[in-house]
């Protein structure tokens, strides 16, 4: 990669000690378990992976709401760990996140000039005119008339609600910009929309995403690299093209071969897993998709494997399909 | 003769500002054994309408139909009794939400055996050994252990299929599934339609599947109704849907998928379904069309011949080129 | 931005406080009970206002030529004294208007006291959950398992018999309900996306807590503070019968009853009609909060 990395992750872990029971012991989730990755200007990072494959956390643990376990987090060159309080806040103002469900991320009780203007409030000592002014501005830039300034989230749809989540996240002009399941909840019409949207503000802002989602045709078509994770880990790393012509960990395979392709003239060779994700308390030993895996030996049971460049993608498998 | 038959479906429900016509003239029919699609996006009145159809809407709703039949019965004139003894055996439902379609309360054997109880009148040992049997079918791996769980020791996947083997215990004729597999992961939704399928096959089943998923549609079904705010916009056999879409409504959601776009830039549909205060007058679909004319704006179109995918558009598309245009406008 | 253009039709809908305002009387005026409460409570409170004027003798004014002189309708009764008058000669309707005031006024200072104090615990509970938190908790924990008026004596025996301290002793019993109220409706909020998106954006604590996640979880709290109005009255005027409430000659609905208990046989009305008040005005609030209920309630749905 020619350009510096503004985000660099690197064996990135997160663990959660939790209760199984009233009065239980404690057990250790590895919810992230040594995620290694980079993210460079106006470029877009594809995070995939089913529920429970830690997408989520890696979304916490970038965006600064919690701290890494173990691992370090680079943003624009500074470690996050062990920044004083001021950088971190300045810090924080890089990284800004748009969620899922546009009905749950819009606090209901606030218009939406209002939570426009919060980021600058609490961030910046800009006067109201020039607060007022600059949430209208940005209210034109994602597609809202500033007319709109004095709504209740209540009266928008769910693809001008994105719309407002996204403007709220631009706000304070970051660099990277967290993307958790953007489309997911909307209609595809809709979806559409928004990931034009989206298209349009990296290219004029030259902003970095990271991308989350499960959705594997959003991700062919938005990505420019792809990191498949499965139970905390990511197994599967490379560009959208490579992951998506010639993969090599049986996972992303199968995954590939799942996801429903609206055509219907196309040969279906989908490969059905059996069995569901194990429970990320108690993985089981070794490779963590081997109870599902075709391909699986001993060894899979016994360690984990290290990451490797097979063809293209860098793969944690210890038979990689070619 | 047809399974079911339905003949201008509407379904309006009273609400606080008036009447809102959530189905608008929707015709359904199906033989034995079939397999159909009914894809629209949120609001499109997909679920209403087969809700209304099994008599599940609050009180707020009123449903009127020209005709509304199943094996030959008439839905409309029936009893609540007789309809009862219908609903749940010979037409049974499955939903989005199979983590809150369980009662949390009742071990799955007791809420399996339930409806074998009152459908079927079973004895005791009988009815276990259909539940052991019917959650074999569904590919529940140890059964017999399975009986004795409760729903929230059950992965999403699991409850599905506890869902499914609820909804075929009575072998019913006819599964209507809304959205059974939008709530669950890629590999586990790839599970759940080939049970769907098999099932479908083994049982002689017929199948309507409610999704808005374009790809699960391709994958499952035979036939095809597309359903824009509350109307059936298009109705076509599968290849020529997604080859040849009739309505450009069709045709814009295709074009929108991000798999099937050729540039960065998809080609998107502008605005919103309309809801209940901004319902345009005459065809609903105007506001956000490429072909708009002043006759779309002002008066209702009539469906389309068959072979034209009953659309209901003043100038159905045929290869992308809208029929009988004025402007003689070209597909792009 | 093309997208954008042909979305933005909807919406004709009235925007800020008045359409809110409006949609609130819309669900609250269905419910008939309510209307009727809210009339009652509105007519209480101007009574209570304008006593005053409207009372016609003075609450402590005794007339020796007239005790225990029975309501005009009786016999012996004039219309000098409508509701008769009670043992020392003192008017009884002149006695129940200016009680009006008490009853409110301990109303509003106990449901502030529960609600200010409650609201903060609640909220500090529920954000920072851990050691904090189930401190707090068991501490409500205790009070709620004293039977609350049982313990109201106690509080009161050890400050001393007067209003002031039963209105402190009533707010510290109603407490937990408050804080048990909003620590929950706390964490509800706080596992939703805006809360995190605040976070994200740079949001601290204090503007966090008060200004984001606060007035999301009112509702469920102005219901309780309407239905715990009536409990503090009540609860008043039954610290008062028991002598640990207002002292005599304080017009206090619930002292007078004690006052009058030894003429029970020989004059009802002197126990009858401040029951009655009490009773009224308790009915009326309840009626009120239910109303309140069904209006904010599906709102928290809708949101």
């Amino acid at each position: 990669m020619s350009q510096e990395a503004i985000l660099q992750a690197r064996d990135l872990k997160r663990f959660y000690r939790v209760r199984r029971a009233a009065f239980g012991p404690k057990a250790v989730l590895k919810a992230l378990n040594g995620a290694t990755f980079d993210l460079v200007n106006g470029r877009t990072l594809a995070v995939v992976g089913e529920s429970g494959c830690g997408k989520s956390t890696l979304a916490r643990l970038v965006t600064m709401i919690e701290t890494p376990t173990d691992g370090t987090l680079r943003i624009c060159g500074n470690d996050i760990v062990g920044s004083s309080r001021a950088t971190r806040r300045s810090l924080k103002s890089k990284v800004q996140i748009v969620f899922q469900d546009p009905y749950g991320s819009l606090n209901p009780r606030q218009k939406i000039g209002h939570a426009l203007e919060e980021p600058l409030l609490v961030n910046t000592t800009m006067s109201k005119q020039e607060r007022r002014r600059s949430a209208k501005e940005m209210m034109d830039f994602v597609g809202l008339r500033p007319e709109q300034y004095d709504r209740y989230p209540h009266m928008f749809s769910g693809g001008q609600r994105q719309r407002i989540a996204i403007a709220r996240a631009l706000m304070l002009r970051p660099e990277i910009l967290v993307l958790d399941e953007p489309v997911s909840a909307l209609d595809v019409s809709i979806q559409a929309q928004i990931l034009n949207l989206l298209t349009d503000l990296q290219e004029q802002l030259n902003l970095a995403y990271l991308f989350i989602s499960h959705d594997l045709s959003v991700v062919k078509h938005i990505a420019d690299e792809v990191m498949v994770m499965y139970l905390g880990v990511p197994i599967e790393m490379g560009s959208r093209q490579a992951i998506f012509e010639q993969p090599h960990h049986p996972y992303t395979e199968a995954l590939l071969s799942a996801t429903p392709m609206a055509d219907p003239f196309r040969v279906k060779k989908r490969i059905v897993l059996h069995g569901e994700l194990p429970s990320p308390i108690d993985p089981p030993p070794g490779c963590s998709f081997n109870p599902r895996c075709p391909r699986a030996t001993d060894i899979c049971r016994q360690d984990f494997p290290e990451m490797r460049q097979v063809g293209k993608t860098m793969v944690a498998c210890y038979h990689p399909l070619d | 003769m047809a399974l079911l038959d339905i003949r201008n479906l509407t379904v309006a429900f009273q609400t606080g500002n008036g009447m809102f016509t959530a189905v608008d003239r929707v015709s359904v029919s199906l033989s034995e054994g079939e397999v159909v699609s009914i894809v629209g996006e949120s609001g499109s009145g997909k679920s209403v309408a087969m809700l209304a159809m099994m008599g599940l809407l609050p009180w707020t709703a009123r449903v009127t139909a020209d005709r509304m039949e199943f094996d030959g019965k008439d839905l409309l004139a029936m009893g609540s009794g007789e309809k009862r003894r219908i609903i749940g055996r010979e037409i049974t439902m499955i939903f989005q939400e199979p983590m809150s379609s369980l009662n949390p309360c009742f071990t799955v054997g007791f809420q399996l055996t339930e409806a074998l109880k009152t459908h079927l009148r079973m004895g005791r040992k009988e009815r276990r050994e259909r539940a052991v049997e019917l959650l074999n079918q569904v590919g529940i791996p140890e059964p017999v252990k399975r009986l004795s769980v409760f729903p929230h020791q059950l992965s999403g996947g699991m409850s599905q299929r506890v869902m499914i083997a609820m909804a075929i215990a009575c072998n019913p004729r006819l599964l209507i599934a809304d959205e059974p597999t939008t709530a669950l992961d890629v590999t586990i939704q790839a599970q759940i339609l080939d049970l769907l399928l098999k099932l479908q096959q083994d049982n002689d089943m017929a199948l309507v599947l409610i999704t808005h998923d374009m790809g699960v549609v391709a994958e499952t079904a035979k036939r095809v109704m597309v359903h824009y705010a509350g109307q059936q916009v298009e109705h076509q056999e599968i290849g020529g849907l997604f080859a040849n879409p009739h309505h450009p409504y069709t045709a814009a959601l295709l074009a929108a998928l991000p798999e099937r776009a050729a540039s960065k830039k998809l080609p998107s549909i502008a605005g919103v379904v309309p809801g209940q205060f901004d319902r345009p007058t005459g065809c609903l679909f105007s506001p956000r069309c490429r072909f708009v004319t002043d006759l779309c704006r002002s008066s209702e179109p009539p469906p389309a011949p068959a072979e034209l995918g009953s659309a209901l558009c003043h100038y159905p598309l045929d290869d992308g080129v809208p029929l009988n245009h004025p402007d003689g406008k070209e597909a792009v | 931005m093309p997208d954008g253009v042909a979305q933005q039709v909807i919406d004709f809908r009235p925007v800020g406080r008045m359409a809110l305002m409006r949609e609130f009387w819309a669900y609250f005026s269905e419910n008939r009970g309510a209307v009727m409460g809210l009339c009652f409570f509105v007519a209480i409170i101007i009574i209570a206002l304008f006593a005053d004027f409207i009372a016609p003798h003075l609450p402590n004014e005794q007339y020796r030529e007239a005790f225990l002189r029975p309501p005009f309708w009786q016999d012996g009764g004039s219309l000098e004294f409508p509701l008769g008058t009670d043992a020392v000669g003192r008017d009884m309707l002149s006695r129940l208007i200016y009680g009006a005031r008490f009853s409110l006024f301990i109303g509003c200072v106990v449901v502030s006291i529960a609600l200010v104090v409650g609201v903060v615990l609640g909220l500090v509970a529920g954000f920072f959950r851990g050691r904090i938190d189930t401190a707090i908790m068991r501490l409500m924990d205790i009070i709620l398992a004293f039977p609350s008026l049982l313990l109201a004596l106690v509080l009161v025996a050890i400050l001393g018999p007067s209003l002031i301290n039963a209105m402190i002793a009533i707010a510290i019993v109603q407490q937990p309900h408050y804080v048990r109220l909003t620590r929950a409706a706390v964490m509800g909020e706080m596992s939703k996306d805006y809360v995190t998106a605040a976070r994200v954006i740079g949001v601290r604590r204090l503007r966090l807590m008060f200004v984001t996640i606060l007035p999301n979880c009112m509702a469920p709290l102005i219901v309780q503070a309407a239905l715990s109005f009536s409990t503090a009255i009540l609860d008043a005027a039954a610290l008062g019968f028991l002598g640990m409430g207002a002292q005599p000659p304080t017009p206090e609905w619930g002292t007078m009853l004690a006052e009058a208990r030894e003429f029970i046989l020989r004059a009802w009305w002197v126990v009858t009609l401040p029951g009655c008040a009490i009773l009224l005005t308790v009915l009326a609030i309840n009626l009120m909060g239910d109303g309140l209920r069904d209006a904010l309630d599906p709102k928290l749905k809708r949101s």
